[in-house]
């Protein structure tokens, strides 16, 4: 769990997880429709896309609360299935949903090692949680006043970085975060995108889900985009604007997956979008 | 630790997350208990309160109440309300209720004086039927909870009624068997008390043991690194545990001393305020109560706990009824009937256990039923009718939920959930 060790190999990072032709239904509905994806080591992937756009069910399906239909999830280039959460959990996946799910009446050491407490002869050792505690949350650089504070004594971001801090400690390789900023305040923002900047540091993937394109842009490497279930563009933040991300995001712009699902789908009307 | 001390993100090697001076001592403990209490974290100060002022109260009507003789009376009356007020605490600390925990202790009651009187089975053979039949009692609430997610109130409210039925129906035609006056656990439960030495050193163990508990750990914490408690601040506390037992163990022992079903109350308080605060099963029942949500994303296997507590709280309610059937060398139709049911509650609320779920300590149920037992004692000794003792246990009991709730209000004021 130290930063030095984080592996800096910028130029041949190391693939973690692949996405290929997920597809999901719920009923009727088709949530999902042959999504490919791709999370490397040392890189923050946004997954950015409308309401309905199928972001949701794609993390849904990474943390192994609803298997997908179809396509195949591979894991350091083994095909795994993520039957339930605890799969994924096992696998290296973890996820910080938007509600955080914290218990409020706990204190933070209790809350970042619930349901994994580590134990000295059957009874809780609270002292070597705590100091596992705090050496995390220094290595994060997170401002929490004390980690014998209740939760709920703390902030949004505080909280945020409590579940996200709770995340880590099972040591995975890649990191879900399900719109982390989207009831914070400005500094809060700014503190939470230092944080997964951290994240990235330390040679996680993470996958950030946000509908705040300034923040996906300002900390992501790559993005994502997906639309009405299905991928409309894959771009590097390097060389993309914020306009050609909102066209893709509303689809008022062709790229091979418009044109693609065009072709399979000409019934629908909102898919005709050639130029 | 005041929120002001938090890091500071240049000095990532220095502890600038904590106090500076890493052993807390008088001030800083004196400090943040004050701040507590300010935000609502009451915790046994209100119920501490309000037993010394009802003892004064009695004290003054009736100058015998505070006699040693009278006291012994309390705790021996205590025991077996006490002891289903704990399983009562551990149903409120999940968030749920059981208010068949009289009806259970009149069952196990029943089972004991039939077995053990009537059948003439081995009397441990009989103890052990009567508690596995509590436990199969709670067994049942929580696979009913946890199956069909009936509302713990109504499966319980059902129990009330079906377990009475049960308890009748077990005692037969008879409907009252007493159990002889010569028997072992009569004699052990009712007559037995603690020599003045044994009861010393009993205490003198219990407090060895908190100390040398307290030194190790702040040892301990001081290798890690983090804040620990300095050694006057353990001095006192040491100290002011030894010399509430021994003064209390004093004062009774100038009477008929410590009763042995007290000391097996205070025991089973022990053991599962240690099981609640060290063990992580006890960790996951505070997180359930907390929050059902978080607890089960967080890999806890939330049933497991519903139905384990449920089993507990019926357990410790049939363990009640054991205690009782022997000091009243009976069991009879009204055998945990009447006022056990609601005496055994409003003691875990009193005693600072929150409805609410996720708040309380296995202390409560002492504090509370020494509260509960202190006015039932006491308006008796003053010859008053059952009637006032219901009404004035009964406006406890709001007193002590309207507390419970004001904290709730002022702790999420000051955000401390």
């Amino acid at each position: 769990m130290t930063l030095s060790t984080a592996a800096k190999s910028a130029h041949t990072p190391e693939r973690i997880l692949s996405l290929r032709g997920i597809g999901k239904r719920f009923g009727a509905v088709r949530a999902l429709t042959n999504v490919d994806m791709d999370v490397y080591a040392g890189e923050v992937v946004a997954i950015v896309g409308d309401n309905g756009a199928g972001k949701s069910t794609l993390v849904k399906i990474l943390a192994g609360v609803h298997p997908q239909d179809g396509g195949t999830i591979s894991f350091y280039g083994e095909e795994q299935s993520l039957a339930n959460p605890t799969d994924a959990r096992d696998l290296g996946i973890a996820t910080v949903f938007q509600d955080l799910a914290l218990s409020d009446s706990l204190d933070v050491v209790s809350n970042l090692w619930l349901g994994r407490e580590l134990t000295r002869g059957g009874v809780l050792d609270e002292v070597e949680m705590e100091q596992r505690s705090w050496s995390l949350l220094r290595e994060l650089s997170a401002r929490v006043p004390s980690v014998r504070t209740p939760v709920a004594s703390l902030s949004g971001g505080q909280r945020q970085t409590v579940a996200i801090a709770r995340s880590l400690i099972g040591e995975p390789s890649v990191v879900i975060l399900d719109e982390p900023t989207a009831a914070l305040g400005i500094a809060q923002t700014a503190e939470v995108l230092n944080l997964i900047e951290r994240l990235r540091e330390r040679g996680l993937g993470v996958i950030l889900i946000s509908h705040n394109l300034a923040d996906v842009l300002a900390v992501a490497d790559r993005i994502v985009v997906l639309r009405l279930g299905r991928n409309n563009g894959d771009f590097r933040v390097v060389d993309v604007t914020s306009e050609q991300v909102i066209a893709a995001i509303t689809g008022a712009t062709d790229h091979g997956a418009t044109k693609r699902a065009a072709e399979k789908s000409a019934a629908h009307p909102e898919a005709e979008t050639e130029r | 630790m005041s929120p002001t001390t938090h890091g500071d993100t240049s000095k990532p090697a220095a502890k600038a997350f904590v106090d500076d001076d890493l052993r807390y001592g008088f001030a800083s403990s004196a400090r943040s208990f004050i701040d507590r209490v300010r935000t609502g974290d009451l915790g046994s100060l209100p119920v501490v309160a309000g037993l010394l002022i009802i003892w004064a109260i009695f004290q003054v009507l009736n100058p015998n109440f505070l006699s040693s003789q009278n006291l012994v009376n309390l705790t021996v009356q205590s025991a077996a309300v006490g002891t289903i007020a704990i399983g009562i605490v551990l149903v409120l600390l999940i968030g749920e209720i059981d208010l068949s925990v009289g009806s259970v202790s009149g069952l196990a009651s029943a089972i004991l004086a039939v077995l053990f009187v009537q059948t003439g089975w081995h009397i441990a053979i009989v103890l052990v039927v009567a508690l596995a039949a509590g436990a199969a009692v709670g067994l049942l609430y929580g696979l009913l909870y946890t199956r069909f997610g009936v509302p713990s109130f109504v499966i319980t409210l059902a129990g009330l009624l079906g377990f009475l039925g049960l308890q009748l129906w077990v005692l037969g035609r008879a409907g009252s068997i007493n159990i002889p006056d010569q028997t072992w656990i009569v004699e052990f439960l009712t007559q037995f008390f603690l020599p003045a030495w044994v009861s010393y050193l009993f205490i003198g163990i219990s407090v060895a043991a908190y100390a040398w508990q307290l030194l190790a750990q702040a040892r301990r914490r001081t290798e890690a690194g983090l804040t620990s408690m300095a050694t006057t601040v353990i001095a006192v506390r040491v100290g002011g545990l030894a010399l509430v037992l021994g003064v209390a163990a004093w004062y009774l022992n100038l009477s008929r001393g410590v009763s042995v079903s007290f000391l097996i109350f205070l025991v089973l308080v022990t053991v599962m305020n240690f099981v609640l605060s060290r063990t992580k099963w006890g960790r996951a029942v505070y997180a359930v109560g907390g929050s059902v949500e978080a607890a089960r994303r967080a890999g806890i296997r939330v049933n497991r706990i519903y139905i384990s507590v449920f089993m507990l709280c019926s357990t410790f309610a049939a363990m009640g009824g054991i205690l009782a059937a022997a000091r009243l060398q009976a069991a009879n139709q009204s055998s945990g009937g009447g006022d056990t049911n609601l005496n055994a509650i409003a003691a875990a609320v009193i005693g600072g256990t929150s409805l609410f779920g996720g708040r309380g300590s296995a202390f409560s149920a002492l504090l509370g039923v020494l509260v509960v037992m202190s006015i039932s004692n006491g308006l008796a000794i003053l010859n008053l009718d059952s009637s006032i003792r219901f009404m004035i246990t009964g406006a406890v009991l709001v007193l002590a939920v309207i507390i419970d709730s004001l904290s709730r209000r002022s702790r999420a004021a000051a955000g401390r959930a």
